[in-house]
């Protein structure tokens, strides 16, 4: 239907992700208000398996397009595919993830046909007619709302971790509906020749947990006991700017502005001022713990809980507690 | 080889932010702007390309008059050519529509073999600018670059590296292609007092929508199909609670308080 609401399912080499899923829960609220239904739509090699799970998560329809050429995420031979999928059925709005891969996809789709797109959004609501799509602006001190007033469909990548995931129940499936697009590798400029797997494997912005360490920490030796409670948790570790240039941890792991913008459930700061720059990534978490010696640092007016003290007595001290209280 | 490289002026990281609520737009005027910090990433890697391959730069801009100013900072910095795309038309673009205009300007230019732009900028901050770029031109996507690793013009080739979620994808791409840096790729490098002194004297051309051949109706707020229709200011964090008490007692509450979250597995 015209005003069904797309959800793009992101998949590396087919396998299957919950959280590839995550925005079929408000793909569905959003349907709800249309009275149309939710569908997700996924472009790969062999899509089945996706298909049955998004059935799962609560799709009604699954539109695929499937080809040996689509082996491997490519951006440029997703894009050309979801874009012919998007022109085809002209969807109310399609919601990718706002990842690296939902980004190259979404904007590559947008270009394709012709228009704007909003991204890292973090709020979505139906009015007038049109869904509005919500994004920070300027550090999260302002956010702003955008709808493409003039095409359709509109075009969406949404925060990770901005919606609750909708409930999976595996007694429901959707209607599979394979579409034949006819792409060759000729028609392609680009190929993944290597993948180098990251060591530290850091994925910040899929992470509940995010303990992070800034200028405060002293040295990288500060890191290690910050990793350990990260560990502990089952997080991830964040850092600031002033520690990435420090050179104690690698850029992928920079917050803020120019870094990764995150949301975790759990952010925990120590030894970092709470600049803004710096807000600016994290600010939205649902629950921010900032450790400071110094008690007028910027960051406790945006933390949940603050701690005044030095973190080299403050995280030690917490690891022990969790490891007792959680018996690990 | 050609070399483009895409800079956008911004406000100053530090400034206070001024709008044109009606127009859902920035009110550039008496702001402090600064070139896009991402882009500084980018045109140090089009100088360095020059410097490792031969070639010449041209550097693009969109933007109101003052926007000459990055233009400025980029001739310092020894780039050949540079270019102000400007009209009133523009003012009010979305991504599509921005990366239309610059598309047109790059073609203007002709025969470019690479296209350096940001990862994002940091006002509009949408990231997209670049691969919206790319599907424009034809030319090979290469977003979240941190390496390249060689540019074979003779041949039409690139090879880079992309921080990709989980690791470094190696990319090999045809060119001519769009680049989009992050940060880290290099280290910028700061123009002399010489360059600076030369800069100031020379003309900055400005290209109007008529100059580069695009619609004025299908650019900017005319032609924009993504519209900001509010702007607000969200509510603050509700104030939050300073634990107080011996270190035990501080680190016993903390991480009751947390694991009460059920986050924790
Ligand atoms: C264009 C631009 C982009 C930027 N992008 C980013 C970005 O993406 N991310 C980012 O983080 N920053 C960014 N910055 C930099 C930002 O402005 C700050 O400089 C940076 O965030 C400061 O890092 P910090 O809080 O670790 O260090 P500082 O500001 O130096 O703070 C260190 C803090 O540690 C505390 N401390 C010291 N010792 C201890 C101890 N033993 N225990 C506990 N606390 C202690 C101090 O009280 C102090 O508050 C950007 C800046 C600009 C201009
Ligand atoms: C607060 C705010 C929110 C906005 N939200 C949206 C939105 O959701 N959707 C939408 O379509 N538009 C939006 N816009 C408009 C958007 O900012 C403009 O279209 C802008 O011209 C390009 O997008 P960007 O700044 O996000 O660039 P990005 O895609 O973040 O920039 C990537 C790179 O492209 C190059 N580049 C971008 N713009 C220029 C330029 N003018 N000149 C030279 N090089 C450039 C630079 O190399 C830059 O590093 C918004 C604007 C503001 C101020």
């Amino acid at each position: 239907m015209a005003n069904d609401v797309w959800v793009y399912i992101e998949h590396k080499d087919g396998a299957i992700a919950p959280m590839s899923f995550e925005l079929l829960g408000i793909g569905k609220q959003l349907a709800d208000a249309f009275g149309s239904s939710v569908c997700a739509f996924v472009v790969g090699d062999k899509v089945d398996d996706l298909a049955k799970e998004a059935g799962a998560y609560g799709a009604a329809k699954v539109y695929a397009v499937e080809g040996d050429v689509f082996k491997g995420f490519r951006g440029e031979a997703y894009a050309k595919a979801a874009a012919f999928l998007l022109d085809k059925y002209k969807p109310e709005i399609a919601l990718f993830r706002a990842t690296i891969m939902g980004t190259d996809v979404a904007a590559g789709a947008a270009a394709q046909l012709g228009f704007g797109l909003c991204t890292d959004t973090i709020g979505l609501a139906v009015d007038g007619g049109k869904v509005k799509m919500t994004r920070a602006a300027f550090g999260g001190n302002y956010s702003v709302s955008v709808v493409n007033e003039k095409a359709a469909p509109q075009i969406a990548t949404v925060r990770p971790k901005a919606f609750a995931m909708g409930e999976k129940d595996v007694s429901k499936s959707a209607e599979v509906i394979k579409e034949s697009f006819a792409l060759a590798d000729a028609d392609l400029s680009t190929k993944v020749v290597e993948f180098i797997q990251s060591a530290t494997s850091v994925n910040l912005v899929e992470a509940d947990i995010i303990v992070s360490g800034g200028r405060g920490l002293g040295n990288e030796q500060g890191f290690t006991v910050l990793q350990q409670l990260a560990d502990l948790l089952g997080g991830a570790v964040g850092a600031s700017r002033a520690a990435v240039d420090s050179e104690w941890i690698p850029y992928e792991h920079q917050v803020g502005q120019t870094g990764k913008t995150v949301k975790p459930k759990i952010y925990i700061a120590c030894g970092i001022s709470g600049a803004i720059q710096h807000l600016a990534g994290m600010r939205t978490s649902d629950c921010i713990v900032a450790i400071n010696k110094d008690p007028d640092a910027p960051i406790f007016k945006a933390a949940t809980f603050g701690i005044v003290g030095d973190y080299k007595e403050v995280v030690p001290k917490m690891i022990e507690k969790f490891k007792s209280k959680l018996g690990k | 080889m050609k070399i483009a490289v895409c800079l956008k002026q911004v406000p100053d990281t530090e400034a206070e932010i001024k709008w044109d609520i009606p127009k859902g737009t920035l009110s550039r005027d008496g702001m402090d702007s600064i070139t896009n910090p991402f882009d500084e990433f980018a045109l140090e890697e089009a100088l360095l390309t020059k410097e490792n391959y031969d070639g010449e730069i041209v550097a693009i801009s969109m933007g109101p008059e003052g926007a000459k100013d990055v233009l400025r900072n980029a001739l310092a910095l020894t780039v050949d050519q540079v270019a102000l795309c400007t009209d009133d038309a523009f003012a009010g673009s979305d991504t599509y529509s921005t990366a239309s205009v610059l598309a047109a300007a790059i073609k203007k230019v002709g025969d470019v073999d690479v296209v350096f732009a940001g990862k994002q900028s940091t006002d509009g901050n949408t990231g997209v600018v670049g691969a919206e770029l790319a599907a424009i031109l034809g030319f090979s996507p290469l977003t979240q670059v941190a390496k390249v690793r060689s540019i074979d013009a003779a041949g039409k080739k690139i090879v880079v590296e992309r921080a990709v979620e989980g690791g470094t994808e190696v990319v090999e791409a045809k060119l001519p292609a769009v680049v989009s840096v992050i940060k880290g790729i290099n280290e910028p490098r700061l123009p002399n007092l010489m360059g600076i002194r030369k800069a100031s004297k020379i003309d900055i051309p400005q290209w109007s929508a008529g100059d580069l051949g695009v619609d004025a109706g299908k650019v900017g707020a005319a032609g924009a199909s993504t519209k900001v229709v509010e702007i607000a200011v969200p509510p603050p964090r509700g104030a939050g609670e300073i634990l107080k008490g011996e270190i035990e007692e501080i680190a016993n509450t903390i991480t009751d308080k947390l694991i009460d979250l059920k986050v924790i597995k």
